[in-house]
């Protein structure tokens, strides 16, 4: 549950302080009511790896993972996300006691799942969610619960591939995610 | 975005309090409107075709559980996400149809985002009345209809006005109408129930009112009657769509057959998506199946019924003439499917030519 903005830090009813802690980092930000999420990642944080596509919740660029969920950035106010943990494809390598890929980034990496590369931060935040829900147990069910993110240059084989790699297990200590983005299956319902 | 106020409620009596005048308003202060999931208000909120002056963020409300009722059935909560409702065990043993029509419609981001509550209340996508640069009755009442004589695939069949043709895009609400669920809701006034079939309206000559719905009436619940023994085993969501996942359904068709141990029909729910302004149900169309053996020949016999009075919409190669053999076919291979088990459309079925 978010935490509703604190009545006492509300700079005006359209003016909201809110909190956040982005790939387990806190923020302070004073936002307006109709700032997306999206928007708040790329042009106040300079968060850039979020891709805006399409801004109507139809080409999944732009997913993220708040509180472990994966979500669409675009069609979410900033300020409805107060007190959540939000993770961006900037938060998936452990760079803490790294450099260390996750998993599912080498997986793309090894698969060639990417041509121009424009959909693919909001591809590995959604297989990073489809992993979390735990509901995926064959190929067939990876690719349709992948099908909220759409790739134009046609990479969907590989795509599917090197999710399916990972998510299915078939990748040695894939499944366990890193140190600093570990995977827990099933502790988020999808 | 045109600029709004945000504003937060912690109970549901605080959040009737905010809500304020309705659209059609007049006061300065504008028309609020309640935010959960967002992912349809926003939207439209983007394409200017719906400006709220005021939003009230639902979402610390407690009203995302999904518990057994006393009579037997399940109560999910408006705030419950569209995905933690078609997981939910209760709903995936007890009624599969309303967990596969939930898993057909949208996206997993989306459906984690979107509420119960929400789903009931999306606007049409005819995109006519999403683009605020053309007349739509819905939208501007009595500007006009460009989908009568336009682009008419995504469009009614069925229930259609001359003023607006629109269809609801819900998938879970067809499963919903099947499933005779009661939306429960509180205002001022105090908490009323409304069956599903009376919670959407056809367009006539208002299509700018989708629900039954007061501006300042919140949904809190919806109410699952225990359903009958039998559907749980043979229930079916079909879904016919310009691509294979992640696409409005043209037609989409709820089926469940309660079969007697003499292999007799005891009861039958059909509904249909995608071809009215609300979901479509004929109690006449399922009578004749009880009592009946399934047949082929039977099942046509009730689709035939169930689309009697379909009539197309659009011109040219906007036509949707071709959805009523498509509904027609398909409330057959539902019923179908639904004799022969239950499926779940997780996507496991993918490759079987003859899965939903």
């Amino acid at each position: 549950m978010a935490n509703p903005p604190d009545a006492a830090a509300v700079a005006g009813p359209s003016r909201h302080h809110i909190e956040l802690r982005i790939n387990r980092q806190r923020h302070q930000i004073e936002v307006e009511s109709w700032v997306s999420l999206l928007d708040l990642l790329r042009d106040r944080l300079q968060l850039t790896g979020t891709k805006k596509g399409c801004d109507h919740g139809q080409c999944g660029a732009c997913t993220v993972l708040v509180d472990g969920r994966r979500i669409n950035a675009c069609l979410t106010l900033a300020v409805m996300q107060n007190g959540r943990e939000i993770t961006t494809v900037e938060g998936l390598a452990n760079l803490v006691t790294g450099p260390e890929l996750h998993p599912l980034q080498q997986a793309f990496i090894d698969h060639d799942a990417f041509q121009c590369g424009y959909c693919t931060p909001g591809q590995l935040c959604s297989a990073l969610g489809l992993m979390h829900e735990g509901q995926a147990k064959t190929p067939d069910e990876v690719r349709e619960l992948m099908s909220g993110n759409v790739c134009r240059c046609g990479a969907y084989p590989q795509i599917a591939r090197a999710v399916s790699e990972v998510a299915l297990g078939a990748r040695p200590g894939g499944m366990a995610g890193t140190a600093s983005q570990p995977v827990v299956v099933g502790t988020v319902p999808a | 975005m045109s600029p709004f106020d945000y504003l937060w409620a912690t109970t549901a009596q605080a959040a009737l309090e905010q809500i304020g005048p309705g659209p059609g308003s007049t006061t300065a202060a504008g028309f609020g409107k309640f935010v959960a999931g967002g992912t349809n208000l926003l939207d439209l909120m983007k394409e200017n075709v719906m400006r709220p002056a005021r939003l009230v963020d639902i979402n610390p409300l407690a009203l995302g559980d999904i518990e057994p009722t006393r009579e037997g059935g399940l109560r999910l909560g408006a705030l419950a996400r569209n995905a933690d409702t078609a997981y939910a065990p209760e709903v995936r043993s007890r009624y599969p149809l309303l967990s596969a029509a939930i898993l057909a419609g949208a996206s997993p981001q989306i459906r984690n985002m979107a509420s119960n509550g929400g789903n009931l209340l999306q606007r049409t996508r005819c995109h006519y009345f999403y683009d605020a640069g053309v007349p739509c009755n819905k939208r501007a009442p009595g500007s006009g209809c460009p989908a009568v004589s336009g682009l008419a695939r995504q469009h009614a069949i069925l229930g259609a006005s001359e003023l607006c043709i629109a269809t609801h895009p819900s998938d879970m609400c067809v499963a919903l109408r099947a499933l005779d669920a009661v939306v429960l809701v509180q205002s001022p006034r105090g908490g009323r129930a409304i069956a599903f079939e009376d919670f959407h309206r056809l367009p006539g000559a208002q299509p700018d009112i989708d629900t039954t719905l007061a501006h300042d009436e919140l949904i809190t619940h919806i109410e699952l009657p225990p359903p009958a023994p039998g559907f749980a085993a043979h229930s079916a969501y079909l879904k016919l769509r310009e691509r294979a996942s992640y696409a409005f359904a043209l037609v989409s068709v709820a089926a469940m057959l309660d079969i007697g141990a003499d292999g007799a029909v005891g009861a039958a729910r059909i509904a249909l998506g995608g071809v009215a302004h609300k979901p479509w149900r004929m109690l006449e169309a399922e009578a004749l199946l009880v009592g009946q053996r399934p047949s082929d020949a039977l099942f046509e016999q009730a689709a035939e019924r169930l689309l009697h009075g379909a009539r197309p919409q659009g011109v040219g190669p906007g036509s949707n003439a071709f959805k009523i053999p498509m509904a027609q076919r398909a409330v057959v291979r539902a019923l179908q499917t639904a004799l022969r088990g239950t499926a779940p459309n997780t996507g496991e079925n993918d490759n079987a030519g003859d899965a939903p």
